[in-house]
Parts: C-alpha cells; structure tokens; sequence
C-alpha cells in the first residue's frame, strides 16, 4: 500500500490541514465504519439470546448464551448441510469452470489473430448488457426441457462462462502477458493449449484469484435463480433454505437469526482471506472500463 | 490432441501459401476457435435462445404446461393496463431514486475522507466493502427485524421520545427501509470506485493548478470532478442497472402465499421484478411475465443511454476554461 502514500494528493486532501480536521475526518471514518459493521454485530447479538429476548423492551445490545441451541434448533429445523453442500458445490465447481473457460477465451482473443475476432468480441461485450430477468421465464423452461430443473447442474452450467470474466482477464492478458514469452515457447514447439497452460496460466494468478473470489461470492449470494429453478424442496440452497426458514419460522426469530449468521460466516471468512487482494482489483477494474 | 492441430508458426510460413492456404489457415485458427467457443455454446443455449424465445413468449398465453396461444400485442396490451405492474414501476423509480442520490453522495464523501487518510487505509477498505459480500437474504432478515413495529429503529425513537415510525406498513416506511438497505450495502462499494478514480489523477495536475493560483474549492471543481467523470458514469450506471433490478429486498421482506398482499401493505414494496417473478412462477403466467421482461429490457437501455449522455455531454463545457484538462485530460477510457 506504500503507492497510496505518494499518490495522495497533498493540498487537496481534506485531512492534510490542521491536526483537528485530522481527527474529525477519522471520527467521521470510525462512524461510517460502525455503521458498516453493526448489522453484523446485531445478528450476532440475536442469534446468540432467546425470542422474548429480542422482543423485549428496552432492547438487549449484548450477545447472550443461547448461540449453540439456536444453531442446533436451525440444523433440526432444515436440512441445513445439504443445502450448504450445495452451495459450496455449485459456488466451488461454478468458479473453476469459469476461470478455466474466461481465462482460455480471454487468451485466445488477447494473444491470436483470427478472422472474425473484432465482430466475436463486440458480440460478447454486448451479451453482457442483457439483463438476467429477461431470460428468467425461458431459461427456466429451457432447464425443465433439459430435465435439469432441481438439479445443481442448471445452477453450474448457464454461467459457466462468462462476458465479464473474459473481458476482465483480456484486460489482464494484454498487460501482463509479454508476446516474447509466447514466441520463446513457440520456438520450443509448443502449441496454443500448451502455451495457455505453461506460460499463460501461471502468469494470469492475480487476475484470477480476483475473478474467483469475485465469482464464488456471486454465486454464493444468488437468490432469484435458485428460488425458481431449484423445483424441489429438499434440494436447495443456503440463500433458499435461510428465506424458507424466515417463512416457515418467522416468529421464532432467534433461530432464523442463527441459521442467517450460520450463512454468512462462511463467506465472509473467504472473503477475508482474499480482501486485500480482491479489493484492489476491484477498484482498478472499474476505473479502467 | 488439439496441440496437434498446431504447427509451428516457422513450418506454416514456409510452406507456400496457395496450394495449402484454406486448409492450413483454417488448422492454425482452429485453437483459438476452439478456446473461444464454450462462452458462444453456452451463450447460444442459455443466452439467446431463451432470449429469443421469451420474444415469442410474450405474445402468446402460457402456463408452461399446455398449449401455447397466440395472444399478439394482447400480453403488452394487458400489462400497460394492469395497475399493480404500473404501481411496480413508481415503487421502483421512488426505491431508485430514494437510495441512488444519497448513495453515490455519501460514496463520494466517504472516498474524499478515505483519500486523505492514509493509515491503515486496507483495513478501512474491507470494513467497508463488508457488507456489499454478504447475502441479501440474510441481511434483510436482520434488517426486517431492525425495522419491525418493536424492533431495533423505532426502540431507538422511542427512546429519544419520537413515535414509532411503520417501517415495514406505511408507503413511506417501505420505500425508506428498503433504500436504506440499499445504500448500507453500496455505499463502500462505490467509495472504493471513486477512491480509485481519485488516486489515478496524476500529481501533476494539481501542481499545474496549484501554480496558476487555483483555491482549494476551483481544484476540487475544475479537476478533480472532470478527471472523476468517467468513474462516476460507471458509478451511476451500474447503480441505475441495479436499481431496476431490486427484487431480493421485497421478496423476502414481505413473502406471503397471497398474491394480493405480495410487496407488503398496499403493495408498496412491489417491484417491476417481484412481480415479473410473482406473475411468471406464482401465477405461471409465462407469456405476462415475458411480456414484462421486456419492458424492463426497454426500461434499462433507454436509462443507460440518457445517463450515457447526461455525464458525457457536460463534458465540453467543464473543460472550456482549462487548457491543461484539454491536452492531458481526457484519461481513463
């Protein structure tokens, strides 16, 4: 992060003024902070007491001792490790086969020339503008034709590849990816599918350490599209199973508090591992689009 | 096997190129062909086939099990005459413009703060962008409980003496509670955008300002808003795109078996997608939903290109007086 240092505009910088403003702007900065992290805290404080706790007036602000019995009630409750199996298989296979097939078509149109590249990659950057709404109604008959409709496959397969993952990792190929490391192996008799996987690959990390984050937690999150093509009740995921709970038990609000907190923790734990990183890019992502 | 396919790019140009041009040409592009195709394939199958069909959907009846009839123009007819769907869109625009405008505002705010601070400035990131991580789901109950007639908010009001406010009953209340959890989720992520875009201003721009005597207020005017134009056009896109799009929020805020009280008390908090759902897997009226689709198609392009020019067309007059942003200004597209 030493880069920020330099690059922070001194002069225009709103705390590079006095020693009071300094302090103001980061009182400002703890404040917004709080209120970032405070709905985490408060579902922890509610996951953790009893109902009458959390309908009690004035209200309790400490986490209680009931955590364990609630997160105990939510596993009797719902079949809450099938459909956390699930999602960590569909977020966990989804985002393989994402960087395989975004990080392949992202070489291919980042390194080779071929006819019809400029009107393929145009085709591409605007399939993306296409709002996934439009397509609900179909797809989801399209799947039902498949007979695929309950199954983890309709929730891998449709968004296998990606425009937005292809874009992002040609960005990154042209960059980073030298041609003279390409021709140097070419000379070595290797062909495109060696070069995508012995140079190309390990050069590409960072990129796709971002993408897969990037795309395991979309994946993790979604919600509309499982809702509507997961047909069968037992086979669901964690963001489907969690809305059925608040349904089936929303006046036992400890316990659909629980199995929220237990279906977040996990994502905000991989999240945590690969923010530094993710974040970065993130920025660096949206400023050059 | 596919390796195979590929000689050597030395070998191709030796052999002559008309005897084996097509047949050679053709085997030397073959890889990347065939690196590119999974995307097209499944764009082909699960992309714009559905696409194309949910065009013919719309102007048929379908409940997904019979038969399909042909309805014509009748399914957009019928929906631009169906009150709830025209209550679903001023929902929308109001939930819309109720988060966007406070949103990207105290994104900007918080970027400025941010820029200056230059301690710890990863961990303020990742508290920040927390909450855009997390699972709607999950953050609306909680947010739901917040906002409930005895919950966290009005316990707050009460006691500092105001009355409860009806989060979750009023029209009002609706549309606050939602947008709130809007901006809470957005906020940090668009301050990390514009943070980005702050920190790609190159220094010698504000040297160059500094030495012709601009104020602290003509800086921040003059340069910094133009060279943050391209990053605030995707700003305000992306947040219109998915404002539009708001489902998940309502959806489980104000689940119910009945149709009629879907989207909460009086239907406040229908949206154009909550009920392009409700119609389609509630009722199985595909071709209405289909027909919906595609409205909210239209809505989408029509708002991505008025903000297209809305933030590209102030560009000539900001840049005027500024010789400097004329030469070297137009950065980051």
């Amino acid at each position: 992060m030493a880069a920020e240092h330099t690059n922070s505009h001194a002069g225009l910088a709103i705390g590079a003024g006095s020693r009071r403003t300094r302090v103001l702007v980061r009182v400002a900065l703890l404040l917004g902070v709080l209120v970032s992290l405070f709905p985490f805290y408060w579902l922890v404080v509610m996951a953790s007491v009893t109902t009458q706790d959390i309908l009690a007036y004035p209200p309790r602000l400490v986490p209680g001792t009931q955590l364990l019995h609630n997160m105990r009630e939510v596993i009797d409750r719902i079949d809450f490790f099938t459909s956390l199996f699930n999602t960590v298989v569909v977020a966990t296979v989804g985002t393989l086969l994402v960087l395989f097939f975004d990080s392949l078509a992202a070489f291919a149109f980042a390194k080779y020339e071929f006819p019809g590249k400029g009107i393929l990659f145009g085709i591409l950057m605007a399939t993306y503008m296409i709002p996934s709404q439009l397509a609900l109604v179909p797809q989801f008959v399209t799947m039902a034709e498949f007979g695929w409709a309950g199954t983890l496959k309709a929730l891998i397969i449709p968004g296998a590849a990606n425009a937005f993952g292809i874009f992002w990792m040609r960005q990154y190929a042209q960059n980073s990816l030298p041609d003279e490391l390409l021709d140097a192996g070419r000379i070595d008799g290797a062909g495109f599918f060696r070069l995508y996987a012995q140079v190309a690959l390990p050069l590409f990390r960072p990129a796709l350490a971002f993408l897969g984050i990037f795309t395991f937690i979309s994946l993790w999150n979604d919600y509309i599209w499982p809702l509507v093509v997961m047909v069968n009740p037992d086979k669901v995921t964690l963001q489907v199973a969690l809305a059925n709970l608040n349904i089936a038990y929303n006046t036992d609000y400890a316990v659909v508090m629980a199995g929220a907190l237990m279906s977040v923790l996990p994502l905000i734990v991989v999240f945590l591992i690969g923010a530094r990183h993710f974040l970065r890019d993130l920025a660096a992502g949206a400023t050059k689009m | 096997m596919a390796t195979l396919a590929q000689a050597p790019p030395s070998d191709s140009t030796e052999e002559p190129a008309r005897t084996e041009a097509p047949r050679g040409r053709w085997r030397r592009h073959l890889p990347p062909y065939v690196a590119i195709s999974p995307y097209y394939i499944l764009f082909a199958l699960f992309g714009a086939f559905p696409v194309f069909f949910s065009f013919y959907l719309s102007f048929h009846d379908w409940d997904g099990i019979g038969s399909m009839k042909f309805v014509g123009f009748r399914q957009y007819y019928w929906l631009l005459h169906d009150s709830v769907f025209w209550h679903s869109i001023v929902n929308t625009f109001e939930i819309w413009f109720m988060s966007t405008v406070p949103m990207l505002f105290l994104a900007l705010v918080l970027a400025f703060l941010l820029h200056s601070q230059v301690r710890y400035s990863a961990a303020w990131r990742v508290a920040y962008f927390i909450p855009n991580v997390t699972s709607m789901v999950a953050m609306t109950i909680v947010f739901g409980s917040v906002f409930a007639q005895a919950g966290l908010a009005n316990s707050l009001l009460k006691a500092v003496g105001v009355d409860g406010i009806g989060w979750l009953t009023s029209s009002l209340g609706i549309k606050s509670a939602i947008s709130l959890m809007v901006i809470w989720r957005w906020v940090g992520y668009n301050a990390l955008i514009f943070l980005a875009g702050l920190q790609a201003i190159p220094n010698e721009l504000f040297e160059a300002a500094r030495v012709d005597g601009a104020s602290s207020r003509q800086v921040l005017f003059r340069v910094v808003v133009p060279q943050l134009r391209p990053v605030i056009l995707f700003a305000i896109i992306t947040s219109t795109i998915g404002g539009l799009q708001i489902f998940t929020e309502s959806q489980v805020l104000f689940y119910s078996d009945d149709p009629g009280t879907a989207g909460g008390p009086g239907q406040e908090g229908m949206t154009i997608v909550l009920y392009l759902w409700q119609k389609s897997f509630n009722d199985l009226q595909f071709g209405y939903g289909a027909a919906m689709g595609w409205i909210l198609f239209a809505l989408i392009a029509v708002f991505a290109v008025i903000n297209w020019r809305l933030v590209s067309g102030g560009d000539r007059d900001d840049r005027r007086g500024i010789p400097l942003l004329r030469k070297g200004g137009r950065n980051g597209r």
